[in-house]
């Protein structure tokens, strides 16, 4: 009972914005009839398009960096043992629990002060930050479940360091490196804070052109542009949700 | 277990700088800010006084500190009476487990804006919950809900749900089932059960969602951005004018770093009451 409860305050909302992204009134809040006009509008709106590539961009950019620099830090940190070690363990979690609106405004006055021209790429930093602590907890937790004795019995049949790591840990580790490339991706592509504190005039990401047309009032077209985000998450979410659901049963099969 | 000192530092460094230029050093910045003087059009007078945290707890930006305290905390509280029993469910679901789980991850992978947008074409004047309310004859006038506390609450709740949902719901699928048989075995009823073994046992993914729907609840502007136009103030939005409108940069990094000590506050005294080794549940 309550839980059919809580799916329907989940979902009613997301299904309102469905059902009147296909209404024909304008002002949006009574059934008058099928149109797919809105979407027709959204894909001739270029500031939309342009958002949507911008905020490709900066996810793009941001998960190959999060990516490169999380896992050689993650690689360090699980293997050797070195002074200072949990302090540099302890600022990695940092970005999970700061506010990130106070990251958001400390980027805006490091970039006042050192006279940094604001644009789409002063977004990155912030960004990457976030994305490397994600990256290192998924690598690190991956890493607690890595058997040492597979690395251990490569070097003993004599390969060497470089050849273990890419014949035996990276294959390993893959899976790990991927997830947290993934959620890096995501965090960047959702990610309107410090998006919309660090970002250049002109150079809106999606999240923050929907803010601000959201504050110019309701419009169909948002409820459009809704719609198409809210599609693209679930048919995402089912893909890796029925992938796992195989690999689980490859893996009793076995 | 050292084996290459000097490669363990070379693969940390780059990391480590990154988190020195855009962390470390940017909220130091802010820390020095709050204790120098405002000047006004953004100009600072670097001199050490408490003026920017004296203005922060003077009638006008108190009250939104405190309104903010107050509504993520009852945010928090409905989140987290809501979510427990919701996850209790899907972790007994048995085969449905996974297919529940996937559709509370749609909402939470939904961005935030998008969400509360809908609560402004649900919660509006004209909106769909007042066109039923009046096309059923239960009301005669629309109910004022947009601008009101009652916005925020339920912004904050729907926004912050799945935060709660999910550890929670990591903490009870974990869940020994031994030690609820040996309860039963001992003649305990389910009730008992659930009271003495189950929800203790739970207790640290409580704490650790409440955790995670506080944090963002405290510090979000958006919620009363959009449901309230701005009439409604939280800390967030206080932190942005002060940056953004007003150009007082002391005042801003004053409450931010107010907001880092109260976050910290919050989080140490959860922990608090979870066992250290129970790290695993603050994930």
């Amino acid at each position: 009972m309550i839980t059919s409860l809580v799916f329907a305050f989940l979902y009613i909302p997301i299904l309102v914005l469905i059902v009147f992204s296909l209404n024909d009134s304008k002002i949006g809040t009574v059934w008058t009839g099928l149109t797919f006009d809105w979407y027709a509008r959204l894909f001739s709106n270029s500031q939309i398009i342009d958002a949507a590539l911008n905020s490709l961009f900066v996810a793009v950019i941001t998960t190959i960096i999060s990516t490169v620099l999380g896992t050689l830090a993650a690689l360090a940190l699980h293997r050797y043992g070195f002074p200072g070690k949990r302090t540099v363990g302890f600022v990695f979690y940092i970005p999970i629990v700061i506010p990130d609106i106070v990251l958001a405004v400390a980027l805006l006055v490091l970039y006042s002060f050192l006279d940094i021209k604001f644009s789409l790429a002063t977004v990155i930093p912030g960004h990457v930050v976030f994305g490397i602590s994600f990256v290192i907890l998924v690598l690190l937790a991956r890493l607690a479940g890595l058997d040492k004795a597979m690395e251990e019995s490569a070097e003993d049949l004599g390969a060497n360091k470089w050849h273990t790591f890419w014949k035996v840990t990276f294959p390993l580790i893959y899976p790990g490196i991927l997830a947290g490339a993934l959620l890096a991706f995501t965090i960047s592509l959702d990610e309107f804070v410090v998006a919309f504190f660090t970002t250049g005039p002109g150079s809106n990401t999606l999240p923050v052109l929907v803010y601000s047309m959201v504050r110019r009032g309701v419009s169909p077209e948002i409820n459009a542009l809704s719609t198409i985000l809210i599609l693209s998450v679930t048919l995402v979410i089912a893909i890796v949700g029925w992938r796992m659901n195989k690999k689980n049963k490859q893996e009793k099969g076995f | 277990m050292i084996r290459n000192i000097r490669t363990a530092y070379l693969m940390l460094s780059p990391t480590v700088f990154w988190f020195l230029f855009f962390l470390i050093i940017p909220v130091s910045m802010i820390a020095v800010i709050s204790f120098a003087t405002n000047i006004g059009f953004g100009d600072i007078l670097y001199d050490f006084n408490i003026e920017a945290y004296q203005s922060a707890f003077s009638s006008l930006y108190a009250k939104a500190i405190l309104q903010s305290l107050w509504w993520s905390i009852i945010a928090t509280v409905l989140c987290g009476i809501i979510a427990y029993p919701f996850a209790y469910f899907i972790a007994n679901a048995g085969k449905w487990k996974n297919f529940l789980l996937l559709l509370v991850m749609v909402p939470f992978w939904t961005n935030l804006l998008i969400r509360l947008y809908s609560w402004i074409v649900l919660m509006n004047n004209q909106g769909v919950i007042n066109n039923i309310l009046l096309k059923t004859g239960i009301i005669d006038e629309p109910i004022k809900m947009l601008y009101t506390p009652f916005a925020v609450i339920v912004g904050l709740v729907y926004g912050f749900l799945p935060f709660m949902i999910l550890p929670i719901y990591a903490s009870i699928e974990q869940l020994n089932k031994t030690y609820l048989e040996a309860a039963e075995d001992l003649g305990a009823n389910p009730i008992k059960t659930f009271f003495a073994v189950t929800l203790p046992l739970t207790f640290p993914g409580v704490l650790s969602g409440a955790i995670m729907t506080f944090v963002p609840a405290i510090s979000v502007f958006v919620v009363t951005d959009l449901l309230t136009g701005g009439r409604l103030l939280m800390i967030g939005n206080v932190i942005r004018d002060a940056f953004l409108v007003e150009m007082n940069w002391p005042l801003g990094s004053a409450i931010s770093l107010l907001l880092m000590i109260l976050v910290l506050l919050s989080m140490i005294t959860l922990m608090k009451f979870t066992s250290s080794d129970d790290e695993s549940s603050l994930l």
